[in-house]
């Protein structure tokens, strides 16, 4: 089956000792708290050596959760491709000593280092998050979330969007290929917009419908307002000595910065 | 829109987690257990529909539909937002941790705002009066959001003053297609099934087993 959000539960034991690297081996609940201590520390810097050392980090848990380089760097650049002009305006809009000007327009050294200190952290960010959370199974982290003490309403909602975003997807690329059947091709007017509207309306329609199927068949099965979450998370000596590892680390990170021994 | 972590400053990133949480709270607040299955559905419809790409010209941008999952959704839609924007975070790369309160408030504020306000009107018996609340809901919802990226980059920093300036103006054609959009499956709900813009908005209408 193939899923939007990337991984689906591996079909078969087998399958997933092939793909699997050492970040996968670690309970979810410390990759996802090494993700947002990261990610406090990384956005927490100054320097931007130790910002360079940070982006490192994050393509070594890449490689530690085997992701494909191919793919996972595309996604980076997409997200690249957003801030991208953002990045650009800094130089020119950050006063300081003049770099370079551009068509009469001086573009600072303080901008940028300010533009290169926020690509680095931003892609930092996401690597690591990529490689330690996006790497686990959509439902995986729902259980995980609920086991760090996520509100159940709201780890329950997570369970429900993740298990119908590949239903849905699926009925919106039947009613695209109908659409398309009939002639529809999208172009800049005023009936593409209509016909997306009509699509998003009926896609809506049909979600409510199914949710009621749903939650008949849940009441059917004995459903009584709780979910029970089966899994057996647990920490093992490997998370002890992946933590052992990562928060010396990041402290050292936050102590160099703070003590800018690197000349940055 | 997406902000990307290590732009904003620690007070802007402090604050939105905090308003964040908040409508978390008051949003969950309204998700009974029974209304979950729906609102899980239709958060991924949202979540769906944000996939799906408007040609403009050469380029094209992708639906955000903030507008029409606060007329659907309610309070409900803080969460519902919050959960597709977690999510492409995780798995897609798009945002942050440090950001995504930010984001979530961006998004989902605006969402809520255009819902509670316009929803009496897309429910109404008047299918033409629904259908201008749908066009003002799209369009208002992401002028909102446009207005408080903005809002945020310019409070983490002067420099950023051109860039938020830059956010809003590259916003208002898309504000102009999500009008557009919300309005005809507005228009769609209101003869299909007048009943969606009800269906988290009332009373649980099914009570505990």
């Amino acid at each position: 089956m193939s899923h939007i959000l990337g991984r689906s539960a591996p079909t078969s034991p087998g399958d997933s000792a092939r793909t699997d690297g050492l970040i996968q081996a670690l309970d979810p609940r410390t990759r996802i708290l090494a993700a947002a201590g990261f990610a406090l520390v990384a956005v927490a810097l100054t320097s931007l050596w130790l910002m360079l050392i940070a982006l490192v980090m994050a393509g070594l848990a890449m490689g530690a959760a085997r992701l494909p380089a191919g793919p996972t760097l595309r996604r980076m650049a997409m997200m690249d491709g957003f801030i991208v002009v953002l990045l650009v305006m800094l130089p020119f809009t950050v006063p300081g000593p003049a770099a370079f000007t551009v068509l009469g327009w001086p573009a600072s050294w303080a901008g940028l280092e300010q533009a290169a200190a926020i690509a680095l952290k931003a892609n930092a960010v996401a690597l690591a998050l990529l490689s330690l959370v996006g790497s686990m199974d959509p439902t995986t982290l729902g259980h995980a979330l609920a086991r760090l003490r996520v509100p159940e309403r709201l780890v329950h909602l997570l369970l429900f969007t993740v298990r119908y975003i590949a239903v849905i997807e699926a009925e919106y690329h039947r009613l695209r290929r109908a659409m398309r059947a009939r002639g529809f091709r999208p172009r800049t007017n005023g009936h593409t917009l209509r016909s997306l509207g009509y699509l998003i309306g009926m896609l809506l329609v049909r979600a409510l419908e199914r949710s009621e199927r749903i939650l008949q068949a849940m009441k059917c099965r004995g459903f009584t307002g709780r979910l029970p979450l089966l899994d057996t998370l647990r920490f093992s000596a490997r998370d002890g000595v992946f933590a052992a590892g990562l928060i010396p680390v990041l402290a050292g990170l936050l102590i160099l910065d703070f003590a800018h021994v690197p000349a940055a | 829109m997406h902000i990307v972590d290590g732009a904003l400053s620690a007070p802007v990133l402090i604050g939105g987690a905090v308003v964040a949480t908040g409508g978390l709270a008051l949003g969950l607040r309204s998700l009974t257990l029974e209304k979950i299955p729906a609102a899980g559905v239709l958060s991924a419809t949202f979540f769906v529909a944000a996939l799906v790409h408007v040609p403009i010209g050469p380029s094209s941008v992708h639906l955000i539909m903030n507008g029409l999952a606060g007329l659907v959704l309610g309070w409900a839609a803080f969460p519902a937002l919050f959960v597709g924007l977690l999510l492409q975070a995780v798995f897609f790369g798009f945002g942050g941790v440090t950001v995504l309160g930010v984001n979530t408030v961006a998004i989902a504020l605006p969402a809520v705002m255009v819902g509670l306000a316009l929803r009496p009107a897309v429910s109404g018996p008047d299918a033409r009066l629904a259908a201008l609340a749908g066009l003002a809901a799209g369009s208002l919802a992401i002028v909102l959001t446009a207005l408080t990226v903005a809002l945020v980059l310019w409070l983490s920093g002067d420099a950023f003053l051109a860039a938020a300036k830059l956010v809003v103006i590259a916003h208002l054609p898309v504000a102009v297609i999500e009008g557009l959009v919300c309005a005809a499956a507005v228009t769609l709900i209101h003869r299909a099934k007048p009943e969606l813009f009800a269906a988290l908005a009332g009373p649980a209408t099914l009570r505990p087993a």
